[in-house]
């Protein structure tokens, strides 16, 4: 039996996030505003007036000069947070790449929004996953809780010794971020249990090292083996990690992936983020008209968790993957990564994009879609824009 | 290792060096030695930051540097950001040390531009460094903001039209605590004003004009020829600025008088980057740096 003592309240996602990062007690921020990610910039300035956290807050110029500032900070030893959004990422990406290629220990709390042109603010997956191959991990929350929860969970992903590789967790703008949630937090004295203080720097004065500089091909391509085989070997560790924080928290983590009603199942969805919640609400109501369905929800995206996606697909007749980003002349990026994983297992893969730009999806969305395989409308593409 | 005869113990001229001799430099390449000379003063607590450009290649590999501190690579335009970063977390540490960021004209003027004026605005404790060779050298000599008018680039084949960006005037339009020039020809000038800025609080700059004998087009014997006569011309005027007073230093003092300024021509003639220049060229540029240094007097009178 697991007791713990429950901390409810209710925050909106930045703030949620805001005060997992506070808890974390980084020493440097530096974050640049951008819509929707900017009351969480708002709530850490305050925590740091008000010296609830002490930390620096870099105020840059910005978002490329955000993660240079906070890389520069890592390798000093901090431990350091940033965030952003949609342009500020694409803005950043330059520097995600250094930061992944030198693999500095950070978290980047991505407000995930669409990309103009044409200009928007509203949500969709296009800027998140356009960073799949800057070789951080990558985590995508369903819900507030998740948010503060996986903000925790990302520090001590990213720092493990078998790690060593900086984390991005993606949370939904404007769903996430501006909506106010139920939120059971943890008390500080437990947080700091789980997440002591970072022991690592690249800065010795006695035995001087060039941080990042040349390699030549051997080494150039032994050093991506090698973060390809910590990427690897990461699974295992957010796993571990997700077991661990199940264990302080009371509350069920599901590590790599989450399988929702998956057992019985004949057709499952397949979802990252926040519309999650709704292709749960559509399951719920298919399974209360006898139809077996489920719901395989991604919580990492990279390493991409390909075994446990095999294992939990095993039996089911088709998938149907729900991608609110496009890879343009190819397909839904979620879709052909599901795809890959389960290549010869002969499961149906059905690719739903919808949401792009903030399109609204509801529970019914998902439903209807299911509804018509169910009565073998099947199809290999389809895009949700009437 | 050979051993040192002892008549040159002791006469004790071995010099100690802060960065090492067999690195990647071109021959004639003023880099090394005016990172010897900052190490020197600077002293072994001090992180170099180096964005993109020939001295990211003269640091080594990754099996090893010439540097006897230690070096954090930055990507081109990030320079400025990552030595905020690290001089935050290194005063959180108690540490004294000095964070010095040391990049070219390219970094520092074009692509980099926003990043330096962002640290320079929020005055972050590091010491910036521009080692000025007026082009982008490392790709193979394309003009930057920084190239003077008329000089040939690969980009610039008939001679740059444009006037070279004033940068030592625009990071002194920021009000820093700290802004100097320098040159490799007047080597105890450029120590003396390393080592003011060293233990300055804040945003320092020093601009250093570097020249480069296969981008500049001249002998590489000629490299401190070349860099004096910048001085002596006018071109390259030395001076510091300390809390926003402005004072000009060494032998700029004195050519503040135009009859002591050496003809433009006579730096020109020396670069077969200048050789493609109209007499009408020329007068030009004699006529722009007359007029800086109408600026100048103006600034010392202040
Ligand atoms: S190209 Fe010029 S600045 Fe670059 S290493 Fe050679 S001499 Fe030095």
């Amino acid at each position: 039996m697991i007791t713990v003592q429950k901390n409810v309240t209710a925050m909106v996602g930045n703030h949620a996030v805001a005060y997992a990062v506070k808890q974390a007690k980084p020493q440097v921020l530096s974050v640049f505003p951008i819509t929707p990610q900017t009351t969480m910039l708002e709530k850490l300035a305050e925590y740091i007036d008000s010296g609830e956290l002490k930390a620096e807050l870099i105020k840059v110029e910005g978002e490329h000069s955000a993660l240079a500032a906070v890389y520069g900070a890592a390798v000093a030893g901090a431990r350091v947070f940033t965030a952003t959004s949609s342009q500020g990422l694409l803005y950043m990406t330059e520097m995600m790449y250094w930061v992944g290629g030198e693999r500095v220990p950070m978290v980047n709390a991505v407000a995930t929004r669409a990309l103009a042109e044409p200009w928007t603010i509203w949500d969709d997956h296009e800027d998140f996953f356009s960073k799949r191959d800057t070789s951080w991990i990558m985590m995508m929350a369903e819900n507030v809780q998740d948010a503060y929860d996986m903000t925790l969970q990302a520090f001590k992903i990213s720092e493990d010794k078998r790690v060593i590789l900086p984390v991005m967790m993606g949370f939904d703008g404007f769903i996430l971020t501006h909506t106010m949630e139920r939120l059971e937090i943890l008390d500080d004295e437990t947080v700091e249990k789980f997440l002591p203080p970072r022991e690592f720097n690249l800065i010795d004065f006695n035995d001087p090292v060039n941080v990042g500089p040349i390699a030549v091909p051997d080494d150039y391509m032994r050093i991506k083996y090698e973060a390809m085989k910590a990427m690897e070997g990461s699974k295992e560790v957010i796993e571990e990690i997700s077991r661990e924080y199940e264990k302080i928290s009371g509350r069920k983590q599901y590590g790599l992936v989450e399988c929702y009603e998956c057992e019985d199942a004949d057709y499952v969805f397949v979802t990252a983020g926040a519309w999650t919640g709704d292709a749960r609400e559509a399951v719920r109501r298919l399974r209360n008209e006898g139809k077996k369905v489920g719901l395989l929800k991604l919580r990492v995206i990279r390493p991409f968790p390909k075994e446990r996606i095999r294992e939990a697909l095993k039996g089911v007749q088709g998938v149907v993957t729900f991608d609110r980003e496009y890879s343009y002349g190819y397909g839904g990026i979620l879709a052909n990564e599901i795809k890959s994983a389960i290549y010869n297992s002969g499961i149906d893969v059905m690719s739903v994009i919808a949401g792009i730009g903030g399109k609204d999806v509801r529970p019914l969305h998902f439903q209807k879609v299911m509804e018509d395989v169910l009565e073998g409308k099947k199809f290999e593409e389809r895009w949700l824009n009437d | 290792m050979t051993e040192v005869p002892q008549y040159i113990k002791e006469k004790k001229v071995i010099r100690q060096q802060y960065f090492l001799r067999g690195n990647a430099a071109c021959p004639g390449c003023p880099i090394p030695k005016e990172l010897d000379l900052l190490l020197e003063v600077m002293g072994k607590k001090t992180v170099l930051v180096v964005p993109a450009s020939c001295s990211t290649v003269i640091m080594g590999d990754i099996h090893g540097s010439p540097s006897t501190v230690p070096v954090v690579h930055s990507a081109f335009a990030a320079a400025a950001a990552i030595a905020s970063g690290l001089s935050r977390e290194l005063k959180i540490k108690g540490d004294d040390a000095k964070v010095v960021v040391w990049a070219g004209d390219g970094a520092t003027g074009d692509i980099g531009f926003a990043t330096v004026s962002g640290a320079a605005e929020r005055n972050e404790d590091i010491l910036y460094v521009c080692y000025d060779n007026e082009a982008f050298m490392n790709t193979g000599i394309q003009r930057s903001s920084l190239t003077p008018y008329g000089a040939w680039t690969t980009t610039t084949p008939a001679g740059k039209r444009e006037f070279k960006k004033p940068l030592p005037f625009i990071m002194m339009d920021h009000k820093i605590p700290y802004v100097a020039t320098a040159s490799i020809a007047y080597p105890f000038d450029y120590q003396a004003k390393v080592r003011k800025a060293k233990d300055v609080q804040g945003f320092r700059y020093v601009h250093l004009l570097s020249p480069c004998p296969p981008g500049w087009r001249f002998d590489s014997s000629l490299t401190i020829e070349v860099a004096k006569l910048a001085v002596e011309t006018g071109i390259w005027p030395l001076f510091e600025v300390i809390n926003g007073e402005f004072n000009l230093t060494g032998i700029s003092k004195v050519l503040i008088d135009k009859s002591k300024r050496k003809p433009v021509t006579e730096y020109l003639k020396l670069q077969g980057r200048f050789s493609k220049m109209s007499e009408n060229d020329i007068k030009i540029m004699q006529n722009a740096v007359d007029a800086m240094w109408d600026y100048i007097t103006e600034l010392v009178k202040r």
